[in-house]
């Protein structure tokens, strides 16, 4: 039950730490899946980190070539898990090949936790997923084991910046047809 | 194919009851409650044998158990432990999620049902108030003799007047949307979407993403099964009242304020296809008064509020996979009707309703969590659903209209949670599972 509220004011950066653990003890939020990880003025976010399975790289580069297609195809494919923004990297520790998947959305991840495993099944997404060591085989029909796997590898921030703080990507894209439609009138009224 | 014998008729029947009662009760030892579930069992209805008996039967019988009700009944410990983790832990336990806090909280909860020993409901119906006379009265005598069962609540139901229709005590047409089960030989009114796989509701049967949801083992107690949310909600009908009159300075502009809350006229028309004035054929007309979408018809909410009760429940078009979020309601209105223009008479009042559903945290859970409680629902940012939502009055309610919204600020709450838990519902050979585990040993 997020609180979008009036005191959030966009025209203020803001930064926020986060104590160790990802969550403000005094104000812990319960989600259907478990704890909530707090909203910060960089909305709200995950960063999972695993290890792949040795000598799966060539998926994921395979993986990256597919999401951007099938974003191409459908633009709203990934719509219902109100995203800003996603990245993806692969990283080495001591040669060993390690996966972050980085997410800042407008809504804490518990609750469209099922359309996500939905929309991880129907694009293709998950496919790099599964070739994560420890990810649950029978994910599909398990949302429960696929929480526990994203909560067990997320890696909570321990502070966040916005430089317009705790604005919805719905919010910028209404902003932006709004400055379209006047840019539209005023060529009207020339 | 629906095993129809072996499921509770409440799955897939709406029962022609006039008046009911729901008693709770508490098994203070195994035996005792098998006796009593052994006795219960042949008064229990199946799906099938309604069917050709409907018409004629004066009296329906429902049985479901909390997680602690089986354990009480005899149920080992592997078996418990197969349930889903929000049956187990129950409706008390998931009160944050569901948004059961300040006035909704367990604590303020009436008739025993915040109590860890609440192991069983039996759901009665009946067509009549000599018919619910005459079932209590049997029951009475079966739980005397059954050693160890004790009833630790009870609540009557009574359709409220005018009783040519079903409705709530705010007035607002019940019974209007109900998804229809793929292979119950139901066929959807137009605008009800698809039939659903029975899984979506059923245990043991693939669901719409094709395979079948987990089934607590062992299979016999849980096939043809299913999970019941019950929520008994106190409506507060001249608080209600008072704000249509607040808000509307004459009876049409009250009728127009109470239709923009829910989404419909309280006749049951919809807005989408009646946004101006009340069309109450179009209410009773099932051919028509489900027939509409959001995305194409209604995108901004000039006619149904993005926040009202109806579009919240059933989102339609505007939502990803509805078909997974789909629930059955069935229910009843309890207390006595208050006549327009009395005053309050401080007499409790309101709907005991069950939400039947194959998966608590994905149907239920997800629908009170987000859908009802989630303030920025629709990018909203301060509302709740204002039916059913957890109101303190610091919450507002928009009313998009051209040119400027209406804003509606200090939202009361029109109704207050009494009650609820969290049951299993077992197919009728269950029941027999159940009601024999002792001999089984």
């Amino acid at each position: 039950m997020s609180n979008t509220s009036k005191l959030d004011d966009w025209t203020k950066p803001a930064a926020m730490a986060i104590p160790e653990g990802g969550f403000f003890k005094d104000r812990v939020e319960q989600g259907r899946y478990g704890p909530i990880f707090p909203r910060t003025p960089a909305c709200y976010g995950f960063s999972i980190i695993a290890k792949i399975i040795p000598g799966r790289e060539p998926v994921f580069y395979e993986y990256a070539k597919n999401i951007e297609e099938a974003v191409a195809g459908q633009p709203d494919v990934l719509a219902v898990l109100k995203l800003h923004y996603l990245r993806w990297n692969l990283f080495d520790i001591q040669g060993e090949t390690y996966f972050q998947y980085m997410g800042i959305f407008d809504t804490d991840f518990d609750k469209y936790t099922e359309d996500a495993v939905a929309i991880f099944a129907a694009s293709g997404l998950n496919t790099v997923f599964e070739n994560l060591e420890g990810f649950p085989k029978d994910w599909k029909t398990n949302a429960a084991a696929f929480i526990k796997f994203v909560r067990e590898h997320q890696r909570p921030s321990f502070l966040e910046y916005g430089e317009y703080p705790f604005v919805s990507a719905e919010e910028i894209k209404k902003a932006l047809k709004l400055k379209a439609a006047f840019s539209n009138m005023l060529d009207q009224m020339q | 194919m629906l095993e129809l014998d072996d499921i509770q008729h409440i799955l897939l029947t709406r029962v022609p009851a006039l008046t009911g009662r729901y008693e709770f009760l508490s098994f203070r030892n195994a035996a005792g409650g098998r006796a009593w579930l052994s006795a219960i069992a042949d008064k229990v209805q199946s799906a099938a044998a309604i069917q050709a008996s409907i018409n004629q039967d004066k009296r329906w019988v429902t049985v479901a158990f909390t997680w602690n009700g089986l354990r009480a009944l005899g149920v080992d410990e592997d078996s418990l432990s197969t349930f889903p983790e929000e049956f187990k832990q129950g409706m008390v336990a998931r009160a944050e999620v569901l948004g059961d806090t300040g006035e909704n909280h367990p604590d303020k909860w009436v008739g025993g049902l915040a109590r860890p020993d609440l192991h069983a409901i039996v759901i009665l119906f009946a067509r009549d108030a000599a018919e619910r006379e005459r079932c209590q009265g049997e029951h009475d005598k079966l739980v005397a003799q059954c050693e160890g069962v004790e009833v630790l609540s009870t609540l009557d139901l009574d359709a409220t007047p005018p009783i040519d229709y079903a409705h709530d005590h705010f007035g607002y047409r019940d019974r209007l949307s109900q998804p229809v089960i793929e292979g119950s030989g139901e066929l959807p009114t137009p605008g009800s979407g698809a039939p659903l796989r029975p899984g979506e509701f059923i245990l043991g049967y693939p669901d719409e993403s094709g395979q079948a949801y987990p089934m607590p083992q062992p299979e016999i107690l849980s096939r043809n099964g299913s999970y019941m949310a019950y929520r008994c909600m106190q409506e507060h009908v001249s608080r209600f009242r008072d704000f249509l009159r607040q808000h509307g300075q004459t009876p049409q502009e009250q009728e127009f304020v109470a239709a923009k809350l829910m989404g419909r006229w309280r006749s049951g028309a919809p807005l989408v296809l009646a946004p101006e004035t009340d069309d109450p054929g179009l209410g009773l007309d099932p051919q028509r008064n489900n027939d509409f979408n959001y995305k194409e018809m209604d995108p901004h909410g000039y006619a149904v509020p993005l926040g009202s009760h109806m579009r919240r429940m059933n989102p339609r078009d505007t939502a990803a996979n509805m078909n997974r979020r789909r629930m059955i309601r069935r229910g009843a209105t309890y207390g006595p009707y208050l006549p327009e223009d009395a005053p309050e008479d401080g007499v409790e009042r309101g709907i005991a309703a069950f939400v039947i559903c194959a998966s608590l945290i994905r149907q239920y859970e997800f629908a009170q969590n987000v859908w009802v409680n989630d303030r920025n629902f629709h990018e909203l940012g301060n509302e709740r659903d204002p039916i059913i939502g957890n109101h303190d009055g610091t919450l507002e309610f928009k009313i998009p209209k051209r040119p400027i919204r209406k804003k509606i600020t200090g939202l009361p709450a029109f109704t207050t949670v009494r009650g609820g838990a969290y049951f299993f519902l077992p197919g009728i050979t269950a029941l027999r599972h159940l009601s024999t585990l002792n001999a089984q040993v």
